[in-house]
């Protein structure tokens, strides 16, 4: 019964504290982009703006949700629901701090690369639904670019799981005691980031969407709160991929005095700003720049790595 | 444990049944993800999580992304669905119905009379380990003769990718030239 308590608690904690974070994310991406753009950003509504995202929230739920009479109906529905489950899914996998986790899965990163290959699927489906060229051509863009760097984030991933000898995220974390993966792992890291941000198309690799040419993308015919579900999964894809590259690469909640939650929060906190970095520093490359650059550059760099790490592995063990 | 199998079951049987029924193929090709999906968590049930994993990353995450890429592609309008509700006579069920038939007797007859003399499934987990090992050790010409099958079909699409005549940067990801902004 008491366990059964505190697994719900966790179950219900995680949820809530994963779509908070991101709907906080929309907020503290605008501060921070007008920051580094030399603007206020929005600063109207309650204390240094911060319930704009209240507000927006209200809009969007008040608005027409349309669905295109050309549209196929069904998967149109379907589709903003298949993109944001694998990746609520996939927050269950991992151990927050000793002992608050969902599910202690002992093939964790596996589950991970699971679900983000199911993610591409409400992505694409979004797209043909829509029936519309500007999401047709959105969402080719989106199966091509998440299938391609996909390919190589499991690659960049084996790396840890060797030194580590397991796919479960809490043995990873723990095997990080004395030296965190980043050092060993650090290009493991780096292709990892890269295809993170691809897989959660964020800018620079925001191709599936790209507004300048395709309008919004995937998503053009979206309204309402099914667009607001696009938006929302895009903040979480953010939030997890941060807290993985914590979990994975720097040693999840350990750290010094402070709790171990608060030092992944920090740690995770720190990612998510990077990410909005990025966006207010890079351009978008070209299509086939973006798929060379995965093919070519990234596959053969994930296959060195994994090359050099299993045999450093072979030879010390 | 039980409970949890025979839903999963059930819904990989009616997945499978609409795959068949279904007359527009990006919906057909939906449930295809369905079924595989509730078979890869039998199989989770059953003991097997890394072939449960292997399973959804493959089969339901790559495999079947590229078959609906396809068919967006072809990009089958309504007038696709009418000509396959035109196929697909009662008739035309008739000897696909047939052989099943032979099967799902096959099946009651082993579950009758053999079911019982069976190890009782999902008695031990095979982790990642394990099925890593016996890749590696028993098995190890079984993969390399898969690699060698794969190497060819890589080598393959890129004879095909390649395009001729043009220096562009071309990758095996975009058979499309760039050139089609709209």
């Amino acid at each position: 019964m008491y366990s059964a308590v505190i697994s719900l608690i966790t179950i219900f904690g995680v949820i809530i504290a994963a779509l908070s974070v991101s709907a906080g994310l929309i907020w503290l991406e605008r501060r921070l982009l007008a920051l580094w753009q030399d603007r206020y950003g929005p600063n109207r509504v309650g204390p240094f703006g911060l319930l704009q995202v209240l507000a927006d929230m209200i809009k969007i739920l008040s608005k027409e949700d349309w669905v295109p009479p050309f549209a196929d109906a069904a998967v149109f529905v379907v589709a903003p629901a298949a993109i944001i489950v694998p990746v609520l899914l996939t927050f269950a996998i991992i151990t927050y701090a000793p002992g608050i986790a969902v599910a202690d899965l002992n093939i964790g990163l596996l589950f991970f690369l699971a679900m983000s290959s199911l993610a591409v699927y409400g992505v694409v489906l979004a797209g043909w639904a829509s029936d519309s060229k500007y999401s047709l051509l959105g969402s080719m863009r989106a199966a091509a670019q998440m299938l391609s760097y996909e390919v190589f984030m499991s690659l960049s991933l084996m790396g840890v799981v060797m030194l580590a000898g397991s796919f479960d995220l809490k043995n990873i974390v723990e095997a990080q005691k004395g030296l965190w993966y980043v050092v060993p792992q650090f290009s493991g890291m780096l292709i990892f980031l890269t295809a993170g941000i691809a897989e959660t198309r964020r800018l620079p690799f925001d191709l599936p969407e790209a507004e300048g040419e395709l309008v919004a993308g995937f998503h053009a015919e979206y309204s309402g709160m099914k667009f607001a579900l696009f938006f929302v999964e895009e903040y979480l894809g953010i939030t997890l991929i941060s807290v993985l590259i914590c979990v994975l690469f720097f040693g999840g909640w350990q750290g010094p005095l402070l709790p171990p939650l608060a030092w992944l929060a920090i740690k995770t906190l720190f990612f998510i700003c990077f990410f909005i970095l990025l966006r207010a520093t890079f351009p978008r490359p070209r299509y086939d720049q973006l798929m060379s650059f995965g093919w070519k550059v990234m596959l053969p760099l994930a296959l060195l790595n994994l090359v050099v790490t299993g045999g450093i592995v072979l030879a010390t063990r | 444990m039980d409970v949890t199998f025979y839903i999963s079951a059930a819904v990989a049987v009616v997945a499978t049944l609409a795959v068949i029924t279904r007359y527009n193929a990006v919906h057909a090709l939906l449930y295809l993800i369905v079924s595989l999906l509730a078979v890869s968590l039998i199989f989770f049930i059953l003991g097997a999580p890394f072939a449960a994993a292997l399973e959804a990353i493959i089969y339901a995450g790559a495999i079947m992304v590229l078959f609906i890429f396809v068919i967006m592609i072809l990009n089958l309008g309504p007038q696709a669905a009418r000509v396959e509700r035109i196929w697909l006579k009662p008739r035309t069920w008739l000897g696909p119905a047939a052989l099943a038939l032979i099967l799902a007797g096959e099946l009651i007859y082993i579950l009758i009379s053999g079911g019982e003399q069976e190890p009782k499934a999902g008695t031990a987990v095979v982790g990642a380990n394990e099925v890593g090992i016996a890749l590696f050790g028993p098995y190890l010409l079984g993969v390399e003769l898969a690699s060698l099958l794969l190497l060819a079909g890589l080598v393959g699409a890129y004879h095909l990718g390649r395009r001729s005549g043009s220096e562009g940067s071309d990758s095996p990801g975009s058979g499309r030239p760039n050139g089609e902004k709209v």
